[in-house]
């Protein structure tokens, strides 16, 4: 089968600005594909391009098969998309706004009670449907443009920062809705993010910054490719855990901020063996996995936080946002 | 979930969608303006205060001029336009509230044709100005305008051609606009004089040639004055009164038909579609 999203040598410029810089690659039928990277390094300029809302000045793209720019009605009845900022109307209610959708979408008048139906009920919005939603929160809107996204049964969602300004327990709830899309939709997700946790349920990621493409590869494998894990134990006796470390599993640690402090590869996995075979009796133990700082650092030189204070950064996310 | 998946499959463009796209985006319209009480009542103030106060005030004066007639039912006509374009310039604007709150992406970016939206918002603010319009009709009989269905019907049939036209003047106008303020000040500015010049307010027979002329290149003036022609056709007024109040257009010496004013106001509506449906083919 064909990729679902295939991109050469896409470039956009606005005045002498490059925002995006000539990008390659293909994003496979079914994939989760990842866009991370700080705001302005040309991802909303990307989807943009490939949701056929801009113009490329050069390169090609085809979603689902189509052209971007010959075959931009094809492309748009093949895709979903969930943006940034919301777009629904909040003086209606959410059936009425799935219906608009599906108006607007030509989807069959026979298919769109059940559709709406489904769809509402993945995001858990079934029994609000009659609710204005000028009366939802953040994460309903956001739940309910997803629901949206999908009425058309599109081939490639694409999510702009699906999460974005919304709590940590929504946004964990939205990627639950997200993950059992991907069982139960036969579908392509395209998403952009600037969070490195985010991207862990990516089945690859690629990380772009001042408009190119820095890396592409599954979110273990960059995390890998960065360094380990980092993993501190608390036992009461330090020295002897540490003898025990060497010894057992041929590891050096060391005590740092008062904990013994080692990097294995996967700590996670790491951590049933350490307490089958260390041999002694363990507090607590702590893993951290490297930051999206780490892995952005390694591949671009500069934190994402300084990437997005950068000068000139507010202007570039101006142009990147296509207005 | 392990329910089965409803598969939908999109069909490729056709007649029939875009058509589906129309009457949705008018459809929205309608249940905008059903849900939005306030709206009704706010655009309603201003005309029945015209109308009642205004022109009962000014009527006392102007009686002895104007024998057997009440100066109100001069003014109705007039007032019927007033609503008219109030609320399709309202529904027009909308637009730009669609824009500041992202829905205008979601009809942007849909696989149907630029004019099939602006289609089904024209004929949105049609509807839903006539449906303001008719609350007016229902006045009639306070200001001596018999409820003949003859009447109603032709004034019925006069505002929504009047309020498509303006509606689509007024999408011309927010295809470019960012913010509501700027498109209200824009709107003030075009509609208080177009109002003003149309004929709404005071006769345009005997006036000074400055702004006789203003009045005939005013567009509004030739949809305010069918409406007038259909309601002075429909009571008893002396002709000396008749010409005063009911002049007409006329063009180098020509009293303009009724038909070809209502002509002039669809081609001007057809033109302002066109150019609006070309504005927003080339935004975004």
């Amino acid at each position: 089968m064909n990729a679902a999203v295939a991109v050469h040598g896409l470039r956009k410029t606005y005045g002498d600005v490059e925002a995006v810089k000539g990008v390659d690659f293909e994003v496979a039928p079914g994939e989760v594909f990842g866009f991370l990277g700080p705001n302005g390094a040309g991802k909303t300029t990307t989807i943009s391009m490939l949701c056929t809302l801009i113009n490329p000045t050069g390169g090609t793209a085809e979603v689902g098969g189509h052209d971007v720019v010959k075959e931009r009605d094809e492309v748009r009845r093949n895709i979903g998309l969930v943006f940034q900022d919301p777009t629904l109307d909040g003086y209606l209610t959410a059936e009425q706004n799935l219906r608009f959708h599906a108006e607007l979408y030509g989807v069959p008048k026979e298919a769109v009670p059940d559709r709406l139906r489904q769809v509402l009920e993945m995001v858990a919005l079934w029994d609000r449907k009659d609710s204005k939603v000028m009366t939802f929160s953040g994460g309903m809107k956001r739940r309910l443009e997803i629901a949206r996204g999908l009425l058309h049964s599109p081939r490639v969602l694409f999510l702009d920062e699906p999460t974005v300004g919304l709590d940590p327990q929504t946004r964990s709830a939205i990627w639950g809705y997200i993950n059992r899309l991907r069982h139960t939709e036969d579908i392509t997700i395209f998403m952009t993010t600037h969070y490195m946790d985010e991207a862990e349920y990516c089945d690859r990621i690629a990380i772009i910054d001042h408009g190119e493409i820095v890396v592409i590869d599954s979110p273990e494998a960059l995390k890998a490719s960065v360094g380990e894990d980092r993993v501190q134990i608390q036992t009461g006796d330090d020295e002897t855990t540490i003898k025990l470390l060497k010894e057992r599993f041929d590891i050096d640690a060391a005590v740092r901020e008062g904990q013994v402090t080692f990097a294995v590869a996967s700590g996670e996995q790491f951590v049933p063996r350490l307490f089958a075979d260390l041999g002694m009796p363990i507090r607590s133990v702590s893993v951290s996995r490297p930051s999206l700082d780490d892995v952005f650092m390694s591949y671009t030189g500069s934190t994402i936080r300084d990437a997005e204070s950068g000068p000139g950064n507010q202007w570039m996310r101006a142009m990147a946002r296509g207005r | 979930m392990t329910t089965d998946v409803v598969r939908v499959s999109v069909p490729r463009a056709s007649g029939s969608h875009n058509l589906r796209a129309v009457k949705v985006v008018l459809h929205r319209e309608l249940l905008r303006f059903v849900n939005d009480r306030t709206r009704m009542v706010s655009s309603l103030i201003q005309p029945v205060l015209w109308l009642f106060v205004m022109g009962t005030g000014l009527g006392s004066l102007v009686r002895a001029s104007i024998p057997g007639i009440d100066f109100r039912t001069f003014m109705y006509p007039g007032m019927i336009s007033m609503t008219v374009i109030t609320t399709a310039m309202f529904s027009a604007g909308s637009i730009v509230w669609d824009r500041e709150f992202g829905f205008l992406r979601e009809m942007l970016v849909a696989p149907v044709s630029r004019s099939a939206i602006v289609v089904g918002k024209c004929l949105g603010g049609a509807v839903v100005a006539s449906a303001q319009g008719v609350i007016i009709l229902a006045l009639a009989g306070l200001v001596g305008v018999p409820y003949s269905p003859a009447l109603l019907l032709t004034l019925l049939a006069e505002m929504f051609l009047a309020a498509f036209t303006i509606t689509a003047f007024g999408v011309m106008l927010s295809a470019r606009m960012r913010n509501m303020q700027s498109f209200f000040g824009v709107m003030q500015m075009a509609i208080m004089p177009m109002i003003f010049l149309s004929g709404a307010m005071f006769p345009l027979a005997n006036l000074p040639s400055w702004l006789h002329v203003l009045t005939t290149v005013n567009p509004l003036t030739y949809a305010v004055d069918p409406m007038r022609q259909a309601v002075f056709g429909h009571i008893a007024v002396p002709p000396q009164v008749d010409a005063m109040l009911n002049p007409g257009v006329t063009w180098f010496g020509h009293k303009l038909p009724i038909i070809a004013e209502l002509g002039l106001v669809a081609a001007i509506g057809a033109v302002l579609l066109g150019v609006a449906i070309a504005q927003f083919r080339r935004s975004e």
